[in-house]
């Protein structure tokens, strides 16, 4: 078993220093993953599961719904902060609650729902008054808007942005961060809307604004076009028309290909995969102004990213993937589901190596990145090979904090622009410039 | 709910559904146009509740005859000596989730679309009453003002 670690605040603010993380056995869970360019710090969640699977006979009522009240009461508060260099550390405990949990849709195509808080538990059970109550609002459009995973897309496009290989404007980052933020809580929310008997049915999503009744089903598509529209205006009339193509059709892409592919084919993991990867490429877009090279290189790495991330979770998913009719590789066809997150963890070197030659960062990032991706691709060869639980969360466990260094190596090997200009130089044959300059 | 409540209420998750409940309320003075919103809501409910209760229901079954047979053909009981229920791993497990999710595949394509089209309706049914409201509002404001 795991445990779930979320964090208490639902806001988008700064983190400071320590966090109090909130870790709760119960049927609920999110997975929280924060990453800062300058600050290295990492909260991993993790779930809970079941060992092994249990035959639970239909007349045994009894004792199931208690299991469940003994898992929504327990609760544990952690502190932690793990730094991304060291390994992942083990949780304290375990139980055997099961959990689940995925939805990919960026980055950490990390799925986020809302932070169930201790006391709801037991007022889960009671009748509630279907009436919007205004100061609920925020905390509900934060959850129908998978706040913190929209956090982890911006943060990736914040990623894109600042390897693009132009001087930094910070009207521009702000501008293309905040269309890209209102994009994601746009698309999130019609996933929302899209899924509601389904996240019932899931451990995981079942305590969604929607499922819930929280909210009415009018008010979440208002609430996503009055974020959809502003924030893909904004990227288009703000910042470039590119950027606000790559934002429209992205949202396209995650609510009309990738929701409803879920239940229709093992193809929307790859679906998924492009979700998740255009981001950055929006922050290259946001800077640059075109599709360069660098753009599609960032974007394949993070699409990369994806598979074995992906996978490995949802090896421990396949009972609610199975019961809910999603067609998921690790449940119909697990051979390939493992060789495709190995295969890929295989190109995030090859990524990596391409990136000096399209002259993105120095030829000491893929030396350095060197490790964190062999070891990555270590433990995709375990999973490949060992096709067991342990190896999987494994690998989900190493992906969450592969990502974030990566990201961050790439960025302190980024190539500097006075030595491209240098080396433009050079090129040119102005040799004239370069005796002005020596002379007193 | 209390009788005096003007609302809907929505209770906890159903046993074999998971999916919850929603006693609509029915005002007074209920539009033809609110009727209808109201009776395709009852009618999505009560749809769902229904394929749900019975398809996790016929997964809970099968799983457990899937068990059974798998323990009886390695030569196991159900309850080993301490009386404890006898488990097979999640590899074990990974073929009746396989089975189970392509047997029931046509199933949740219908489904699907069945839902699809529910939702856009409903939602959409929920845009017009809200609008009609809106009218409504305004024009009582406007005679309110008036007078």
């Amino acid at each position: 078993g795991l445990f779930v670690w979320h964090l208490k605040n639902t806001g988008i603010r700064q983190i400071p220093c320590q966090f109090v993380h909130l870790c709760r056995v119960a049927n609920d869970r999110l997975i929280t993953f924060q990453y800062f360019n300058f600050l290295k710090r990492m909260y991993v969640t993790q779930y809970n599961k079941d060992l092994s699977q249990r035959a639970k006979p239909k007349s045994d009522s009894v004792a199931s719904p208690f299991r469940e009240l003994q898992q929504l009461d327990q609760e544990k508060k952690v502190i932690h902060k793990i730094r991304p260099i060291s390994p992942v550390h083990q949780p304290l405990s375990e139980t055997s609650s099961r959990n689940e949990l995925r939805e990919i849709k960026s980055a950490a195509e990390t799925e986020d729902s809302g932070p169930p808080v201790r006391a709801e538990s037991k007022e889960d059970r009671q009748w509630k008054e279907m009436k919007l109550r205004l100061d609920d609002l925020p905390g509900i459009l934060a959850r129908l808007s998978k706040i913190k995973l929209t956090a982890l897309v911006v943060s990736t496009a914040s990623a894109g942005f600042a390897m693009a290989p132009v001087p930094f404007d910070l009207m521009c980052f702000l501008l293309a961060s905040l269309g890209t933020g209102l994009a994601s809580c746009a698309a999130n929310s019609i996933n929302q809307f899209f899924e509601v008997p389904f996240d019932s049915n899931m451990n995981r999503t079942k305590n969604r604004p929607l499922v819930r009744g929280q909210i009415s089903p009018l008010l979440a598509v208002c609430f996503a076009a009055s974020c959809g529209v502003p924030g893909i205006a904004l990227l288009t009339l703000g910042v470039n028309p590119l950027t606000g193509a790559l934002g429209a059709f992205n949202i396209f892409l995650y609510t009309c290909c990738y929701t409803p592919m879920k239940r229709m084919s093992i193809a929307n993991t790859w679906v998924g995969a492009v979700v998740g990867a255009i981001p950055p490429v929006m922050g290259w877009t946001a800077a640059t102004g075109s599709l360069d090279a660098g753009a599609l290189l960032l974007g394949g790495i993070l699409y990369s990213w994806q598979f074995p991330h992906f996978n490995a979770l949802s090896w421990g998913l396949r009972e609610d993937y199975s019961r809910g009719g999603y067609c998921m590789m690790s449940v119909t066809h697990p051979g390939l589901c493992r060789r495709v997150a190995l295969r890929h963890c295989l190109a995030l070197i090859g990524l990596s190596t391409v990136a000096p030659v399209l002259d993105i960062t120095t030829w000491t990032f893929p030396i350095i990145s060197l490790p964190i991706n062999l070891y990555i691709s270590y433990l995709g060869f375990q999973f490949y090979r060992d096709a067991d639980r342990s190896s999987s969360r494994k690998l989900f466990f190493c992906s969450l904090w592969h990502l974030p260094m990566l990201l961050l190596v790439m960025f302190t090997c980024k190539k500097s622009l006075l030595e491209k200009e240098d080396k433009g130089d050079l090129l040119g044959g102005n040799h004239g410039r370069a005796m002005e300059i020596t002379l007193p | 709910p209390p009788a005096h409540s003007r609302n809907d209420w929505i209770g906890p998750p159903d046993k074999h559904s998971n999916l919850r409940p929603v006693i609509f309320y029915v005002p007074p003075e209920e539009s033809p146009l609110e009727r209808r919103l109201r009776e395709a809501r009852q009618e999505a409910q009560a749809c769902n509740q229904h394929f749900w209760a019975r398809h996790n229901c016929a997964f809970r079954q099968e799983k457990e005859e899937f068990i059974y047979s798998r323990l009886k053909a390695k030569g196991l009981e159900m309850r080993d000596e301490t009386g404890q229920k006898a488990t097979l791993n999640a590899e074990e497990m990974a073929d009746f989730y396989k089975d189970f999710l392509s047997k029931n595949f046509r199933k949740h394509m219908q489904y699907n679309r069945d839902w699809y089209k529910r939702n856009f309706t409903i939602t959409f049914l929920m845009g017009q009453v809200a609008l009609a409201r809106a009218l409504r509002w305004l024009r009582w404001k406007k005679k309110n003002v008036g007078n």
